[in-house]
């Protein structure tokens, strides 16, 4: 049966896609709110204020991302869902812990008495980093085929720690595009003191993963896979070195091509996604199911199809447009 | 493989941990987001400032639920996966693609225009925010909605075929209207319209007694008050046809919750009593005669099954727990006929003294009563739940056949730090609600004035009649 013909073939593909998809978006968005929220102690309580109003009115819909990536996983790969769920048990509940914490110091450092206010400043830091070392962390138990041996999680406590800095750099650069005056010349060397961090774990993820398995070795470094995929790490080299003379260029004229940072730093993410995506395919869980083996039912991936290719083009309109409302510069934040 | 019986229940009490603490949030918004539009289109319509004042006070608490409600929804969305895999393996092809349509449907349109709703007043046009709040209200029913038609299907499975122990989707519209979702669902949102009734009412009470005679008090007092004597009776009537509904479809849950050991006509409706299931009888009953049999089977001589029909063969018990159920039942219609009481009270009181007179005792009862509604909420939730099992899909999979093998000790662990920041949190969440009330009362800030960041927005804002 031709590909496209055969639901058990593109449908699983599809979904896989879709799932691949809302992890990026969340990781490009709720990257940026969960790094503000690690550049907190680094800014003074004025400049608190601000922070946590440049993020306000997005991080609920940022995180709604990731509740659709495991919703389509749950969805479309039943088995997997199980098994990678419970083997990361811990690091999960550590995750949520910190998005609890997070989301709800949010509110109550402003309506909660002011006494309580450095509290919750810092139940909003402790948050953002708790749920920023247990991603990195799950993203390198993953890689490392979620077996829990004590190289796999030395590694993955590496990953996290990467992750957590390259979030921070995600952070400033949303901040430099957000803010203006000092606290946007502060961004910019908090972004300076960040970007190694991203490197450092785009690296290790890319480096590490071909030496896991011989299966994804012979993918990227046979002939001639090796030519079509060059591009990947000559193009991620570019945005690398781009982005450390732009801050530099920042530091003089800060009010030049602000958005840079962020959307260099967004193309390297999307990059090395789409690298791990290769790398992977067809497994959704690394070396023991693939996506085809763990799909649900054809008629049920069906459905949820249909309403997807209706609803997912609105969900990005009104996203777009709520970016797009609120696409000045923040200032304090204020319900009232 | 047979997880440890250990696991197994202390899984058990996570998930109840979970779903609990979250449902709390989700009764508020639910509802407060429809009495926000009403806020919001009073001031539209009469340009009267103590609606948007109402509106002002008001969003910061439905903000700070809302906060609570997507965090604590985020943890249950990862439960299934990390405690209840079987659930998924089995059912999944139904309960997929109900979340995902709960997700796609409702949560991005909540999120997103919720940063609208909350922070754009000042950005945009007066009808854009009034739309942005009615979004956001459409958007918590609908997940009402989705997740309601899951958890009913749970109850009462139809329009699926099994095949190697997996569930198959075979009718979706049989599945969507299976039969106890229109009951759960109005009732939920009548739960949740109560909710909101007495936590206004309550907390204006409260605002009352302290000596605030603003307008805006007195009128979310008379808004709470009307809106739960309204939904009271309602509320009453769908339990009753929900009642019925459950008889025909699970009857040992109304067993369980009526307290019923033995089949027969002229059943009483108990009261009170202290079940006891080794000696399969009540201790200490309290009942009117036939009670039971009128409100089942509307007559006396009405056959209602019992407890002792689901004894199997062999001995097992193939009914819930019966004391579980039986207290959170009543306690549930307890709380109701209270609320029915002192709503319908507080009605007369209105009329006779209007808001800014009443007597001080009925107004403390109302500030006692400020959060009855999550009390009635999970008691109701409770009976349903607990009356469901040793099923966790009725008659299709067991609770014990999808727990996942995780050792106890780590389910244990994460269980208690779940418990120890759900504690602070509601906590702190019950303190900040009075305390805002609290500066309220004294007048600080809380000003229209203050509410859009720049000059003309102000001004459209202001602006009566758009
Ligand atoms: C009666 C209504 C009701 C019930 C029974 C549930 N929820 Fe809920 N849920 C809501 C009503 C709601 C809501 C009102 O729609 C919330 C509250 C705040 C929000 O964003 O939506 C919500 C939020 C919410 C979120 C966060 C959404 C976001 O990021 O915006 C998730 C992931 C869930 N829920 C998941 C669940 C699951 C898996 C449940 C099953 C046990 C569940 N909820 C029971
Ligand atoms: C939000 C309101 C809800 C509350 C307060 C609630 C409460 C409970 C309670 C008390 C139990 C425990 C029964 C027992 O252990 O004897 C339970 C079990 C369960 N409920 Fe619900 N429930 C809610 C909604 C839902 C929904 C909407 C779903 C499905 C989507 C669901 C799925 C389950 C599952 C999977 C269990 C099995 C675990 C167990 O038996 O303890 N619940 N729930
Ligand atoms: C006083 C009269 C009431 C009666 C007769 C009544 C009856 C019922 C019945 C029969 C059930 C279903 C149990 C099952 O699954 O079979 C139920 C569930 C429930 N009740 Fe009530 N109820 C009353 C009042 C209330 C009040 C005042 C609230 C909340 C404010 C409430 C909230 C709930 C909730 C949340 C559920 C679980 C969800 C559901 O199954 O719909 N009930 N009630």
């Amino acid at each position: 049966m031709e590909t496209f013909g055969d639901p058990a073939i593109w449908l699983p593909w599809t979904f896989a896609a879709l799932m691949g998809l809302s992890i990026l978006i969340y990781v490009v968005l709720d990257g940026f709110d969960l790094g503000v929220g690690l550049l907190m102690p680094l800014a003074n309580d004025a400049e608190k204020d601000r922070l946590v109003a440049s993020i306000g009115p997005f991080w609920d819909a940022n995180e709604t991302w990731l509740v659709l990536a495991i919703g389509l996983l749950l969805v479309a790969f039943p088995p997997a869902h199980g098994i990678i769920l419970t083997s990361l048990y811990l690091p999960v509940f550590l995750m949520l812990i910190g998005l609890i914490l997070r989301g709800v110091s949010f509110e109550f450092r402003a309506k909660a008495p002011r006494s309580q206010k450095a509290g919750w400043n810092f139940a909003f830091f402790s948050g953002s980093l708790l749920a920023s070392m247990s991603q990195g962390f799950m993203s390198g138990m993953y890689v490392m085929g979620l077996t829990w041996t004590f190289n796999h999680v030395v590694f993955a406590l590496l990953t996290a720690v990467f992750l957590t800095v390259g979030y921070s750099f995600i952070g400033a650069a949303w901040l430099i595009a957000k803010t203006d005056g000092a606290l946007q010349k502060r961004a910019i060397g908090w972004a300076k003191g960040g970007i190694w961090g991203l490197i450092l774990g785009i690296g290790a993820i890319s480096l590490a993963t071909p030496f896991v398995s011989t299966r994804i070795f012979d993918k990227w470094f046979s002939f001639p896979e090796i030519l079509y995929l060059a591009p990947f790490p000559v193009l991620s080299g570019i945005l690398m070195v781009y982005l450390f003379w732009k801050i530099g260029r920042l530091q003089k004229d800060q009010n030049r091509l602000i958005w840079d940072p962020f959307a260099a730093e967004t193309a390297l993410f999307t990059l090395a996604f789409a690298g791990m995506a290769y790398s992977f395919y067809p497994y959704v869980v690394p070396e023991q199911i693939t996506i085809y083996d763990a799909a649900s039912a054809p008629e049920s991936l069906f459905i949820i199809l249909i309403g997807t290719l209706f609803v997912l083009p609105t969900i990005l309109g009104y996203t777009v447009l709520s970016y797009y409302i609120f696409c000045g510069k923040a200032t304090e934040l204020r319900y009232d | 493989m047979e997880p440890a019986k250990d696991s197994l229940l202390l899984s058990r009490i996570q998930f109840v941990a979970n779903v609990s603490f979250h449902i709390l949030f989700p009764t508020i918004t639910i509802a407060l987001g429809l009495v926000l539009l009403f806020f919001k289109l009073r001031f539209n319509a009469t340009g009267e400032q103590k609606w948007m004042v109402a509106y002002l006070f008001w969003v910061k608490i439905f903000a700070l639920s809302f906060a609570m409600g997507v965090v604590s929804g985020i943890t249950i969305s990862f439960q299934f996966g990390t405690n209840w895999p079987g659930f998924i393996e089995t059912v999944g092809n139904v309960a997929g693609p109900l979340l995902a349509y709960e997700i796609m449907t409702a949560f991005f349109l909540e999120a997103v225009f919720l940063g609208i709703m909350l922070f754009g007043a000042s950005c945009v046009k007066s009808w854009v925010h009034t739309t942005a709040t009615f979004l956001v209200a459409f958007g918590t029913t609908m997940s009402t909605f989705w997740i309601i038609v899951l958890n009913s299907w749970m109850h009462t499975p139809q329009g699926y075929e099994l095949i190697d122990g997996v569930v198959f989707a075979t009718d979706w519209w049989a599945i969507i209207f299976n039969p106890s979702m229109p009951y759960r669902f109005v009732h939920m949102l009548l739960a949740s319209g109560l909710t909101v009734a007495f936590l206004i009412a309550g907390i204006s009470a409260l605002r009352l007694l302290w000596g605030d005679q603003a307008e805006n008090v007195k009128s979310t007092l008379r808004v709470g008050i009307v809106l739960a004597a309204g939904l009271i009776p309602l509320q009453i009537l769908a339990g009753d046809f929900h009642d019925l509904n459950t008889l025909e479809h699970q009857p040992a849950k109304i067993a369980a919750m009526e307290g019923n050991w033995e089949t027969g006509p002229n059943i009483p409706l108990v009261l009170f009593a202290i079940p006891d299931e080794e000696a399969r009888e009540n201790k200490f009953e309290i009942a009117i005669p036939n009670g039971a049999s009128l409100i089942l089977k509307h007559k006396p001589s009405g056959v209602i099954p019992s407890l002792n029909d689901f004894i199997a063969e062999d001995g097992t018990k193939m009914h819930p727990r019966v004391a579980p159920v039986f207290f959170s039942f009543r306690i549930m219609v307890g709380t109701g006929m209270a609320m029915l009481a002192l709503s319908w009270f507080g009605l007369f009181l209105l009329r006779r003294y209007g808001a800014g007179q009443m007597p001080r005792l009925p107004l403390y009862a109302f500030a006692a009563m400020s959060f009855s509604g999550w009390i009635a909420t999970l008691a109701g939730w409770y009976t349903t739940e607990i009356g469901r099992q040793p099923w966790l899909v009725h008659g299709v999979l067991s609770t014990k056949d999808a727990v996942s093998d995780v050792p106890a000790g780590m389910v244990l662990g994460t269980l208690i730090g779940y418990l120890v920041v759900y504690a602070a949190l509601i906590f702190a969440y019950m303190a900040v609600i009075p305390y805002l009330a609290r500066k309220a009362t004294h007048g600080e800030e809380l000003s229209p004035r203050g509410y859009p960041r720049s000059g003309e927005a102000e001004v459209t804002l202001m602006q009566p009649g758009e």
